[in-house]
């Protein structure tokens, strides 16, 4: 065997897609990464295009680049005007940028509308081999096609914008295992929030990740979806999964993914985006599947994560320059060190955003309500991730499942995730939310959020408190 | 904002809070705004902890103390963590810090201060460790940040580190020339990287049109 075929099986896949989209590299510098697709939403970009405005330059690849609104669009009567200014401002602000600069708008009420990191793989604009960024931490999900996706700021945004190229270090690299089955009731989202549990919220910082083992490769590309969105809680640039059949169906006949010849094409050229057999990374951590159960978390980080059994870890197995921000944070919560959150009141639930706002995640939340009510005193908000999820669960009529049972589907978009518009958990509330952030005041000033996956925060809704999903399986 | 960066001498303000993220620097309600005006974000950078609910200065937060001021921000560990936001590195720069200095930043955070002319400096847990006592001794303890020579001092021991920064980023601070300024001289290089990769081999381009 030749040297040079040795140093291929020893690349890893980030390694391939990366040096694959190398321009340059900058002299005692970054390397300067060509990108294939940029997303735009309205919080993070009217500066960027304020920037090139005042540069007075245009888009270099306008083509490249699609925008929508999400984080700030209401999840009812959409069709009215948006009441709070400022949402407003921000929402309008994007549509004319789009317009100004020649790119592709899915406006609000457009059928691809919806939040972006739902959007991109439903709309096959996310594929195998690519490198995608947007200005949001979350682009991460991305990953979950294969691609090398990344959140970036906003100066980057204004890079990508004006030359279609960002300057980055090269991360280093890390594989995460999951091997074995999962138990019943354990899905993506306990994979990811078990994960953050054990590995921080800092604890891939600096590191792009792949996620493989028996448990990842057996995962829908929705739950693929899920645990690559939570890549960036523990810190690290993004995670990612390597294509497989399962992309490569999902991905079949989806509006942007080729066509025909092009489709044989593509396909032959994706299957060759892996990890060399010795490929070498800078850390390797493995988990078995059996040691996860439905998670929950108990503070105000997503890595302060546990079993829904378990009990809040006792302050004396924190490090002690912890125990300030620890107490802080279970102060905050309302919770004690080693007491349980199983049977909790709950006054909030919510279902959706780009961790757990796709078809599954409706279907799991549908199949467990079936046959039962929703908690009288729970307030229940369902938002799906975009209009073609909302579609898909009129045409499988879950939302007459829902409905049955006392729930009702709002319209799209990113919701009581980060309670940019009207949908703010009120303060000293306790929430089970299937989103990705229970900082303080995340979901709206004073709001106390329980992540979990969409099966308990089913069984929240129908019991009224924290229970085990499995009770209701 | 691009002032050009060499040896900054300044008091300090201390943070000593562990995983500050950046919903604490800037609350997701600014990102509302549509502009990056550096008043408005300065005026709102740490608002909650700084501001009272009927929104009077909290007299208990440090930025509120008149004993703490100057153009370096000393934070705890794990600082920026959190969404990618760069309303927070709008925000430090906008209030007028040049420097912040931890012994661990998150990742996208410390490229967001960069990209906003403001140093990231880490520096190790016992200087840092030593350097919240010095300040907790005396608010007006200096710190010099020299950039040539990638130092940082703690003036009141005399105790001495050096950082890491890339010659490429350290030439444009002090140069206060910034990244898109380079991108868009390299535009040749772009071009010719496309028509190297063009077609299915990079789906990216080519799969996208008529929308
Ligand atoms: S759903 Fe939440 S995390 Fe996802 S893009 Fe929207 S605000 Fe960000």
């Amino acid at each position: 065997m030749s040297l040079i075929e040795n140093l291929e099986i020893m690349n890893t896949l980030f390694d391939i897609i990366w040096d694959k989209h190398v321009v340059q590299i900058v002299k005692d510098g970054p390397t300067q990464i060509y990108i294939d697709r940029l997303y735009c939403h309205e919080v993070t970009t009217p500066q960027a295009f304020d920037g090139m405005r005042a540069r007075g330059i245009k888009c270099f690849r306008p083509e490249q680049i699609i925008c929508m609104p999400d984080h700030n669009t209401p999840t009812h009567d959409q069709d009215k005007p948006i009441e709070d200014p400022i949402s407003k401002k921000q929402v309008d602000t994007l549509a004319a940028n789009a317009a100004e600069f020649g790119l592709a708008h899915y406006a609000m009420l457009d059928k691809r509308n919806g939040i972006i990191h739902v959007v991109g793989p439903e709309r096959g604009l996310s594929m195998p081999g690519m490198t995608i960024v947007c200005g949001d931490s979350h682009t991460s999900t991305h990953g979950a096609m294969g691609a090398v996706s990344f959140g970036i700021g906003t100066s980057e945004v204004e890079m990508v914008l004006a030359s279609q190229c960002i300057l980055q270090q090269k991360p280093k690299s890390m594989r995460i295992s999951v091997e074995g089955s999962l138990g019943k009731g354990v899905t993506a989202k306990d994979i990811a929030l078990f994960i953050m549990s054990k590995m921080t919220t800092s604890g891939a910082t600096g590191y792009f990740v792949e996620y493989a083992g028996s448990a990842v490769k057996n995962l829908s590309m929705e739950g693929r979806l899920t645990l690559c969105n939570l890549s960036i809680e523990m810190g690290a640039r993004g995670g990612f999964i390597a294509p497989d059949e399962t992309t490569f169906e999902y991905l079949k006949g989806r509006e942007y993914a080729p066509k025909g010849k092009d489709w044989d094409v593509v396909v032959a050229y994706w299957k060759t985006l892996k990890s060399g057999a010795d490929a070498v990374f800078d850390k390797e951590i493995v988990f078995k599947a059996e040691d996860i159960e439905p998670m929950v978390t108990y503070g105000t980080n997503p890595g302060m994560g546990m079993g829904i059994s378990q009990a809040i870890p006792a302050l004396d197995t924190i490090p002690a320059s912890g125990h300030a921000s620890y107490l802080k944070s279970l102060n905050y919560m309302g919770f004690k060190p080693e007491e349980k959150l199983l049977g909790k009141k709950v006054d909030y639930v919510f279902c959706g955003s780009c961790t757990n706002g796709r078809i599954e995640d409706f279907r799991a939340f549908a199949s467990l309500v079936k046959g039962h009510k929703k908690a009288k005193d729970v307030v229940c908000w369902l938002v799906p991730g975009s209009w073609m999820v909302k579609q898909q669960i009129e045409d499988e009529g879950l939302d007459k499942v829902l409905e049955a049972a006392g729930f009702e589907i709002r319209q799209p978009g990113c919701s009581a995730c980060l309670a940019m518009n009207d949908d703010k958990i009120p303060a000293g509330k306790l929430a089970v939310s299937t989103s990705n952030r229970n900082f303080e005041g995340r979901q709206g000033p004073g709001a106390r959020t329980i992540l979990a996956s969409p099966l308990t925060a089913a069984a929240a809704a129908i019991t009224g408190v924290v229970t085990d999903p499995r009770e209701l399986i | 904002m691009k002032k050009k960066f060499n040896i900054i001498r300044s008091s300090c303000v201390p943070l000593p809070l562990e995983n500050v993220d950046t919903d604490q620097i800037i609350p997701a309600r600014f990102l509302k705004a549509t502009s990056r005006d550096e008043k408005f974000f300065g005026d709102n950078l740490f608002c909650d902890w700084r501001y009272n609910s009927d929104g009077t200065p909290n007299s208990s937060f440090v930025l509120n103390n008149p004993a703490y001021k100057g153009e370096i921000l000393v934070a705890d560990k794990n600082f920026g963590s959190g969404s990618s936001r760069e309303h927070a590195a709008w925000a430090i720069a906008g209030y007028g810090f040049r420097v912040v200095i931890s012994s661990f930043f998150a990742d996208i955070h410390k490229n967001n201060e960069l990209n906003n002319f403001v140093l990231p400096v880490v520096v190790s847990e016992s200087f840092l460790a030593e350097l919240f006592e010095s300040i907790a001794a005396d608010p007006s303890t200096i710190v010099e940040v020299n950039v040539p020579a990638q130092t940082v001092t703690n003036m009141a021991t005399g105790h001495s580190e050096s950082f890491e920064i890339n010659g490429y980023k350290k030439y444009c601070l002090m140069n206060a020339m910034d990244d898109i300024d380079f991108l868009l001289q390299s535009k040749d290089k772009i071009e010719s990287y496309e028509n190297r990769n063009n077609g299915y081999d990079s789906p990216g381009r080519g799969a996208n049109h008529g929308c």
